[in-house]
C-alpha cells in the first residue's frame, strides 16, 4: 500500500492505540495535520505548545499510558521542552512529535530551523531525527516501547517536512507490531531472602514510598507490606495516593514540608526500605543527616538509583509490586507494639495547626480539608507550583493512587491547568479540580480557552495572595524580609478573566460564608474559575531551610488572630 | 613528585596511587605531547572505558552530552565503527574517582549503548600513543 510520511505517522500512532493527541499546527508539521483531517484520532487544540505538553502529561499521569504530543518545528519544538523536562523528571511516559524543516535546508538557519534532537537529547529518555520515510516504521512503535519501559519518561521524534510529504510502500505484513514496555528486569531471590531476614530482625523500620510505587501499581502491596511489619510508612509528594491518609501506620509525606513527626520518626529508624524513591534533596534534607541510625535498603526499576546518592546495604533492582508480592511470601506479621505506639504519638504531638475554621475559613489547609470532606474519592487534583502546592500536599486526604497529579521534579509553574485538561479528556465522568496560585495559574492562563471549547468538568481554584507565595516566604525567613520581585501587583480579577474566556467565574468573599458560596460553585455543571483570596502572610509550616538537616524544622510559629483579609 | 614538565617517563610504578604515573611511553610521544594532555596524563588517577554504541549521527551527542551535564572530564576519546559499520566501538579515558560509577549506570540506560566495560589491560599510554598524530 501506497502512504505519505505523514499518513503513516497517523496510522502508526493510531495502532498504537493514541485516539486523543494534544498539539498546536504550523508549517513544518502541516502534512501530518493534512493526515489528521477526517481521521479518527481526535485533535486537542492547545493555544500553546507548553499546554499541548501538559494535556499530554495529565493524560498520561492518570492512565499510566505514554500519551502523545504534537508541535511544529522552531518555536513549537521549544515551547514543548519545559513539558518534555517535566516529565522525565517525574518518569512520565510521553511521545512529543514535531515537525522539522526539510532534510536540505537542516543547518541553514532556515525558517523556524531550531536544532530540536540536540535541545530535546538532555531532557529525554530518548530521541530521534527521522531522516527516511521507512525509518518512521521503527521509531514510532520504538518510542513508545522506550517511553513505557522499565522507568517510564519521554521521547521526542523529530521529522522534516519533507519525509512527512514523502511516499513509500508499505506491504500489508510489512506493519510493526505496536511499541509497547518490555517486561521489567527480574530481581534474583537471593537479595530478596536478605531483605526479608533485615526486616524481620529491624526493630524500627520504616517504608519510605516514592512515585515509583504508583507507577508499578503497587500502592495496595507497599500498604500490606506496612501493615504485616507494623512499618510506619512516609511517602515523597509522588507518592501522595499511594496509602490512604486514615491507614493508622501512615505518617505523610517527608522532607521539607513534612509534618515535623514525620521527620523526627526518621531520625529514629533503624531500618529505612526506600521503594520507586530517588532521595530527592526536598524529601531528605541535607543527606548526610538523612535517617542517621538507619541501614538503608532500596527497591528501584532503575538500576542507577541504587547508590546515587545514598549507599544501601542492599539494592534490588526491578519491579515494585513483583518484588513486594515475592517480600510478603517471605514475612510473617510482626507487632512491633513499641514502634507502632511511637510512630502514633509522634503523628499527634505535631498536627497541622491551621488557624480554626471558624476565623480563616479559607486558610488553604482549611479549604483543603473542605475539598477533601466535600469531593468523591475519587477526585483527581492537580497542582500548579508554590505554596498551594504543599498546602494540598499536607492537607488533601489522597486516598487512591493517581489522584494527584503535580508537577513534582521540576517544579513547573502552570503544569496544572492543561494537566487538568489532559485528567479529564483521560478519566471521562470523573472530577477534576485544579489548585493553583494567583502566580502559576498567569503562566498557562491561555488554556481556559482549550477548556471552554472542551466544556471538561474542571474547577480551577485559585489561591489568590497577590504574590508569588513561597517566594515571599522564604525572603520572610531566610533573607531578612527583604522582599525581592515576589509582589504581584495589579493581578488580574480572575472572575472576570474567566468570563471572558467563556468559563463561569466565581470570587469568594470571605466574610459571606465562602464555604457554602464555594459548594454551591463546585455543584454545578462545566467548567469554572473560583478566586479564592487567601492571607498573604500565610506560610507553610513546618518548613526545612534549604541545605539544613531534616530534623531542623521551622515550626508554624504561635497563631496569631486572623488579620483582615486584603 | 616527578616534575610535570620532564620528557622521560618517571619510575616504575610500586603503589597503588603511583599506578596512574605515565607507563612505558615512547619519549617521542611523550616530547610530542601538548603539556596539558601531559599533565591530565600523568598526575590523574584514570581507567579506560569500552563502549559497544549503535553507529549514527547523534550517539556521540547522547554520550559526550551525558559526561558535560555530569561535569565529567572526558579526559580522551577514540572512536571507530564495527560490525559493518552497523556498530561502533568507543575508549573512552576517564578519571578514576567515586563519581564514576554513577555515569557508567547512567551510560548503560542509554539506548545507543548496547555495552560498557572496564579496559583494564589499557592505559592512558594508549592515548598518548595517539597524540603523536595529532601533534605539530
Amino acid at each position: 500500500m501506497k502512504i505519505t510520511g505523514a499518513n503513516l505517522l497517523r496510522t502508526l500512532l493510531e495502532r498504537q492505540g493514541i485516539h486523543t493527541l494534544a498539539g498546536l499546527p504550523g508549517g513544518a508539521i502541516l502534512p501530518f495535520y493534512d493526515a489528521l483531517h477526517g481521521s479518527a484520532v481526535r485533535h486537542i487544540l492547545a493555544r500553546h505548545e507548553q499546554g499541548a505538553g501538559f494535556i499530554a502529561q495529565g493524560m498520561a499521569r492518570v492512565t499510566g499510558r505514554a500519551a502523545a504530543c504534537v508541535a511544529t518545528s522552531g518555536p513549537g519544538a521549544t515551547n514543548l521542552l519545559t513539558a518534555l523536562a517535566d516529565a522525565r523528571l517525574d518518569s512520565v511516559p510521553l511521545v512529543a512529535i514535531t515537525g522539522q524543516v526539510p532534510l536540505a535546508l537542516i543547518g541553514t538557519d532556515a525558517f523556524q530551523e531550531v536544532d530540536t534532537y540536540g535541545l530535546t537529547l538532555p531532557i529525554t529518555k530518548h530521541n530521534f531525527l527521522v531522516r527516511h520515510i521507512d525509518e518512521l516504521l521503527e521509531v514510532v512503535p520504538l518510542a513508545f516501547q522506550l517511553a513505557e519501559s522499565g522507568r517510564p519518561g519521554p521521547v521526542a521524534i523529530d521529522v522534516p517536512k519533507d519525509v512527512q510529504n514523502a511516499t513509500t510502500d508499505v506491504p500489508d505484513d510489512a506493519w510493526p507490531e505496536p511499541g509497547r514496555a518490555l517486561p521489567p528486569p527480574l530481581c534474583a531471590d537471593a537479595p530478596i531472602d536478605a531483605l526479608a531476614q533485615q526486616l524481620a530482625a529491624a526493630q524500627r523500620p520504616v517504608l519510605y514510598l516514592g512515585g515509583g510505587v504508583i507507577t508499578a501499581g503497587a500502592s495496595d502491596l507497599a500498604c500490606a507490606l506496612a501493615q504485616r511489619l507494623t512499618a510506619p510508612t512516609v511517602c515523597t509528594l509522588m507518592a501522595l495516593g499511594a496509602m490512604p491518609p486514615e491507614h493508622p501506620l501512615y505518617m505523610g509525606m517527608l522532607g521539607m514540608h513534612a509534618a515535623q513527626g514525620t521527620n523526627f520518626l526518621l531520625d529514629e529508624a533503624d531500618l529505612v526500605l526506600a521503594i520507586g524513591a530517588r532521595f530527592d534533596d526536598r524529601a531528605t534534607g541535607k543527606v548526610a543527616e538523612f535517617c542517621p541510625r538507619a541501614a538503608i535498603a532500596h527497591i528501584d526499576i532503575d538500576h542507577a538509583e541504587i547508590g546515587k546518592i545514598k549507599t544501601p546495604f542492599l539494592g534490588l533492582v526491578g519491579d515494585a509490586a513483583d518484588i513486594l508480592r515475592r517480600l510478603l511470601d517471605r514475612l510473617p506479621a510482626q507487632a512491633r507494639p513499641a514502634w507502632r505506639a511511637r510512630a502514633a504519638e509522634l503523628r499527634a504531638a505535631f498536627p497541622l495547626r491551621p488557624p480554626p475554621p471558624a476565623e480563616d475559613p479559607l486558610h488553604p489547609i482549611n479549604l483543603c480539608r473542605f475539598l477533601g470532606a466535600t469531593l468523591p474519592p475519587d477526585t483527581i487534583v492537580t497542582t500548579d507550583v508554590g505554596q498551594h502546592q504543599m498546602w494540598v500536599a499536607q492537607a488533601y486526604p489522597f486516598r487512591q493512587p493517581r489522584t494527584l497529579l503535580t508537577s513534582g521534579g521540576l517544579g513547573t509553574m502552570g503544569f496544572g491547568l492543561p494537566a487538568a485538561i489532559g485528567a479529564a479528556l483521560a478519566a471521562p465522568g470523573r472530577r477534576v479540580i485544579c489548585v493553583s496560585g494567583d502566580g502559576s495559574i498567569l503562566m498557562n492562563i491561555q488554556e481556559l480557552a482549550t477548556l471552554a471549547e472542551l466544556d471538561l468538568p474542571v474547577a480551577l481554584l485559585v489561591c489568590n495572595n497577590a504574590h508569588l507565595g513561597l517566594v515571599r516566604q522564604q525572603q520572610e525567613l531566610f533573607y531578612r524580609e527583604r522582599y525581592s520581585a515576589s509582589h504581584l501587583g495589579a493581578g488580574p480579577e480572575f472572575a472576570a478573566l474567566a468570563r471572558a474566556f467563556g468559563v463561569r467565574g466565581h470570587r469568594l468573599d470571605p466574610t459571606r460564608d465562602p464555604l457554602a458560596e464555594l459548594a454551591a460553585a463546585l455543584a454545578q455543571p462545566g467548567p469554572c474559575v473560583i478566586d479564592i483570596p487567601i492571607q498573604a502572610t500565610a506560610n507553610v509550616y513546618p518548613m526545612v531551610p534549604p541545605g539544613a538537616a531534616n530534623r531542623h524544622m521551622i515550626a508554624a510559629p504561635e497563631l496569631q488572630p486572623a488579620l483582615a483579609h486584603a | 613528585m616527578p616534575d610535570p614538565t620532564a620528557t622521560t617517563p618517571p619510575r616504575a610504578p610500586s603503589t597503588r596511587e603511583e599506578c596512574y604515573v605515565l607507563r612505558n611511553i615512547p619519549a617521542a610521544a611523550a616530547t610530542a605531547m601538548s603539556e596539558p594532555i601531559c599533565n591530565v596524563l600523568r598526575y590523574k588517577p584514570t581507567t579506560v572505558l569500552e563502549l559497544r554504541v549503535r553507529n549514527h549521527p547523534g550517539t556521540m551527542s547522547h554520550i559526550t552530552g551525558l559526561f558535560a551535564r555530569r561535569a565529567f572530564n572526558l579526559e580522551a576519546i577514540v572512536c571507530v565503527p564495527r560490525a559493518g559499520g552497523a556498530e561502533s566501538r568507543m575508549l573512552l579515558l576517564v578519571a578514576e574517582e567515586p563519581r564514576l560509577e554513577q555515569v557508567e549506570k547512567q551510560l548503560a540506560k542509554l539506548y545507543d549503548v548496547l555495552a560498557v566495560r572496564h579496559r583494564d589491560d589499557l592505559g592512558p599510554e594508549f592515548f598518548a600513543g595517539l597524540t603523536l598524530a595529532t601533534a605539530g
